[in-house]
């Protein structure tokens, strides 16, 4: 399978088997989208005819060579081989697991897929009790995994900062008996931050994310308190001396960007400029009915601003000021191996989420929906059949993944956001797949322009 | 090559072949959390 396209000046033939990514020139470009495998020594007449409208046989030729060879080492036109490797498409331990220590927030951004923090269950914070049971849970279902990663998540986790200590306590006094070795990270929202709380998480926390949606204007518009204020001003400083204390690249800030902002890579500049390299902004996914919500019909400008923005961090890069989008983050060569990619997010068969109550959804985004629930850390029940069935929602069990060129970059994409918004944990939504493949394409183009420097 | 400029050496069916053993990081976990992207992550062997 192969995909080509032409972005910012460069031909791009993605071999999707192998992954194999290639920058033609225009005869090249032409003559791959006339052929299909298999291919033979000499270009087919047909082709050739009608490539030698424009260009000589001399030029036929030679392109025809370079495409031969790539094609006869496997990086175009390769095969599919993968399918030997579908029973590798099974019930795996559980390795990682989102731990609501808090379903309450102290901000009330209007977007929050958690209705403002309490998931629709009502406010309430974890106690230390329901924690550690959720970590004997992720010792004992982790199985043979030695790494194990924890996020702290919420609401707002820094609500519930003395029993963030003593999970991270506990789980450390077991790491030896259990031979495992936590990861923990955290996801705040940034307004309960200090110098105590900013060194206990440099010190604890393998990562870090730090919301915050860019602009004053564009943040304070939607990430608001409770008495309708904006957050900006108040979380800048504080993400500012995290990130200068914590002296590293292991964090990120995060932002949603909504129909209110499709300039939005003015937003990815402007934390830049506020001293931040790894940066990510992201799409908001809602109901299409909501005020702020993307639709197809904004695609056409969101694809534009992915363009300039991707645009404006190769000349960044160009400088020697380049810094990490996520989104646009992509290592040709050591990725993240096949299967990997063919298993997709893990939802609910590697990656679980535990609220305040002991529950397990398959995910963040499944708390609340009661139908989805797994089973609860309090009495060690777990949903195997709902396990199984999250181990098949891969990109060979997706409607349409398997014949997508993007598969082995987003791997069948969210499985919530395909419930909530297609109707069918197996059914991708559409918007988000769109959008994914003109983020791959301008990530892989950068790689193009990167290398046009070299 | 005259023509054609490959940018990267990985083969992809490469790394099936040794791949699976779990324990990289669950892609939600490094910033997402709402907008699935699995192959901007690291091979737990490359790191």
């Amino acid at each position: 399978m192969i995909h080509q396209y032409q972005l910012n000046g460069y031909n791009i033939v993605l071999d999707v088997n192998s992954g194999g990514v290639h920058v033609v020139d225009d005869i090249t470009y032409e003559m791959i989208q006339m052929l299909t495998p298999p291919l033979r020594g000499a270009c087919p007449k047909d082709v050739a005819d009608r490539l030698s409208e424009k260009y000589t046989k001399q030029e036929i030729a030679e392109a025809y060579h370079d495409v031969y060879t790539l094609y006869e080492n496997d990086i175009l036109f390769s095969d599919d081989e993968y399918e030997q490797f579908s029973d590798m498409m099974v019930s795996s331990p559980v390795k990682a697991m989102c731990l609501h220590v808090a379903h309450d927030c102290n901000l009330r951004c209007s977007y929050c897929f958690a209705s403002t923090g309490d998931f629709g269950e009502g406010r309430k914070l974890l106690d230390a009790e329901t924690g550690k049971k959720a970590i004997d849970f992720l010792l004992v279902q982790s199985k043979d995994r030695r790494n194990l990663e924890l996020d702290f998540f919420g609401g707002e986790p820094l609500m519930n900062f003395g029993v963030v200590k003593e999970i991270v306590a506990y789980a450390r006094s077991k790491e030896k008996e259990y031979h495992k070795n936590f990861r923990f990270t955290i996801t705040t929202n940034g307004m309960l931050l200090n110098d105590p709380v900013i060194d206990y998480i440099n010190q604890e926390m393998s990562n870090v994310v730090l919301s915050i949606d860019g602009r004053k204007e564009v943040n304070d518009r939607v990430r608001v308190r409770c008495d309708g204020s904006g957050s900006y001003d108040s979380i800048v400083p504080k993400y500012q001396r995290l990130v200068e204390k914590r002296g590293q690249d292991q964090y990120y800030v995060r932002g949603t960007f909504t129909k209110y902002n499709l300039d939005f890579a003015k937003d990815v500049m402007h934390l830049h400029e506020l001293g931040f390299d790894q940066v990510s902004v992201e799409p908001v996914v809602s109901d299409p009915k909501l005020p702020y919500a993307l639709t197809e019909a904004d695609l056409p400008r969101i694809f534009e601003e992915y363009e300039t923005l991707a645009r404006q961090l190769i000349e960044k890069r160009k400088k020697g000021e380049g810094f990490n989008f996520f989104h646009f983050m992509l290592d040709l060569d050591q990725g993240p191996c096949a299967i990997k990619r063919l298993r997709g997010c893990g939802c609910g068969n590697e990656y679980v989420a535990v609220t305040p109550d002991g529950d397990i959804y398959p995910c963040h985004q499944f708390v609340g929906m009661e139908e989805w629930k797994m089973g609860s850390v309090l009495d060690n029940t777990f949903d195997l059949k709902k396990k199984s069935y999250f181990a098949k929602a891969n990109i060979y069990g997706k409607e349409g993944c398997k014949d997508c060129w993007a598969k082995f970059y987003c791997s069948g994409g969210c499985n919530a956001n395909n419930l909530q918004y297609a109707g069918d944990v197996l059914r991708p939504h559409k918007l988000s797949c769109e959008l994914e493949k003109k983020r791959l394409e301008c990530a892989i183009m950068m790689k193009a322009a990167m290398a046009d420097e070299s | 090559m005259k023509h054609i400029k490959t940018l990267n050496k990985a083969n992809l069916k490469k790394s099936a072949a040794k791949g699976g053993c779990g324990e990289c990081q669950a892609s939600c976990q490094s910033a997402c959390k709402t907008s699935c992207t699995v192959a901007n992550q690291k091979c737990e062997h490359a790191k």
